[in-house]
């Protein structure tokens, strides 16, 4: 079964519709599907629900499918850095789900792994647990009941995700933090299309260090990344050692 | 001349702060004055602090040249890594921030309630950007310790009876760090710990509306 494509438009080529919910990789604009999200973007296609931590920048990430008011809405822990996004949000065109960071990354697991909810601590007692199912369960220190709130596994049409190296059979391994919410996303996608910096040949990855078996991954990519920084900070050379 | 009671700086609450750890924990520190908390770890104290975004032993700021778009912290700013250092993915960095193994998170906020609750991630009719980790971190991690400035830009005590804003988490926070001093919750309101240089007792109780007891 072949899930190399020669191109982003080409590896998406059948999974995209109006209307779909795509959960995407990434945090802030770190390990990001950025080649992918450009080709949803030229696809055209419309009132996507996206579960992303973050929404991007105005001209980068998922800012580029708000700019063409392609995203319906939003799944998200932190929206800061997107003047466009706000606009649309505030005047109602834009819908905006938060959940916590770590909620939103085990749903996404969660949903992955077939579990349909989970009970968690966060968020109990704020906005975030109205309306969700509450239950006490014994885990104080001397068995005294805690209160949890439920919350939903998430099972997305299309997970995009961005990594570092990639093989022909779809095992992915990621570099430093430009990991983290990738594997979740990719797993709770029913289909999943990763692009990666290089696709090497099968066999050259270490099996022991997959970070993501290629049983998550149906296509994949090779492409030019940008890899764009969102706050470059630096210390003076005469402080380090 | 109650009003130019200053206290403790940025620098010296963030090093108050770092007297917090102990040798051998995980800790998360927030964004703001709780970053400053890596500058005055003491001496013969390992602590390794944990980004949320999928790392264990942040390193400082890269020199300039050698910055990395691949490894940032939780604010987006480019880091380095360390010998010891750990990546992960989101699910698992929560995991273990939710499953009780991060020892201890510092963290900013905007009010504090004597009850412990802490309210740190919205105003209503102002800009919400979310509430990122915060909210999983003070449900999840051992112990929470706030450092803040006791009081707001207009003067007035950001630890009370009651939180006004939106909760981050409910009866959530051990212990508060102000410039004013340190503060444990505890039953029946907060216990003062320690007065920050030049304060007295009288000014820190005529600046707290929570109650002390």
């Amino acid at each position: 079964m072949k899930k190399v494509y020669s191109s982003a438009a080409e590896a998406l080529d059948g999974l995209l519709h109006d209307g779909m919910f795509i959960a995407a990789g990434g945090f802030g604009l770190c390990g990001i599907p950025e080649l992918l999200l450009e080709a949803i973007k030229e696809a055209g296609t419309k009132d996507l629900t996206f579960a992303s931590n973050n929404a991007g920048v105005d001209d980068f990430g998922i800012g580029i499918l708000l700019q063409t008011k392609q995203v319906k809405k939003m799944i998200s822990s932190y929206v800061g850095e997107n003047a466009e996004f706000m606009r649309q949000y505030l005047s109602g065109e834009l819908e905006l789900e938060f959940n916590p960071q770590g909620t939103l990354a085990e749903r996404m697991r969660a949903g992955g792994c077939g579990i349909p909810g989970f009970y968690t601590k966060t968020g109990v007692g704020t906005v975030i647990a109205e309306g969700k199912e509450h239950k006490d369960f014994p885990t104080g220190p001397d068995g005294e009941p805690e209160t949890y709130i439920m919350e939903r596994g998430i099972v997305a049409d299309l997970a995009v995700v961005k990594a570092w190296k990639g093989d022909a059979t779809g095992n992915l391994v990621f570099r430093k933090t430009a990991r983290n919410f990738n594997p979740p996303a990719a797993m709770c996608g029913r289909v999943c299309v990763a692009e990666v910096e290089e696709i090497v040949e099968t066999g050259t990855l270490d099996p022991d260090g997959i970070h993501l078996p290629g049983i998550y991954v149906h296509r994949i990519i090779q492409g030019e990344h940008e890899k764009r920084i969102e706050q470059r900070t630096v210390r003076a050379k005469k402080e380090a050692m | 001349m109650a009003d130019t009671i200053k206290g403790w700086d940025r620098n010296q609450m963030a090093a108050r702060a770092a007297q917090e750890l102990q040798d051998g924990w995980y800790v998360n520190l927030g964004i703001g004055i709780p970053t400053l908390v890596s500058n005055y770890i003491p001496e013969g104290i390992e602590v390794t602090l944990q980004s949320e975004n999928g790392m264990l032993g942040m390193g400082p700021f890269p020199v300039e040249g050698s910055e990395d778009a691949d490894l940032i912290n939780a604010g987006k700013q480019t880091i380095t890594e360390l010998p010891k250092t750990a990546y992960f993915d989101s699910a698992m960095s929560f995991g273990m921030i939710r499953g009780g193994k991060i020892a201890m998170a510092i963290l900013g906020a905007m009010e504090v309630a004597e009850n412990g609750d802490l309210a740190n991630w919205m105003i209503p009719k102002k800009l919400v950007k979310g509430m990122g980790g915060a909210m999983d971190l003070v449900a999840g991690v051992r112990r929470v310790v706030v450092v803040m400035d006791h009081a707001n830009k207009h003067g007035e005590s950001k630890v009370l009876k009651e939180c006004t804003l939106p909760l981050t988490g409910k009866g959530v926070v051990d212990r508060i760090i102000t410039n004013l001093g340190v503060l444990d919750v505890v039953e029946g309101g907060l216990k003062i710990v320690e007065l920050a240089e030049g304060v007295t007792e009288e000014e820190l109780r005529s600046k707290t509306e929570a109650t002390l007891v």
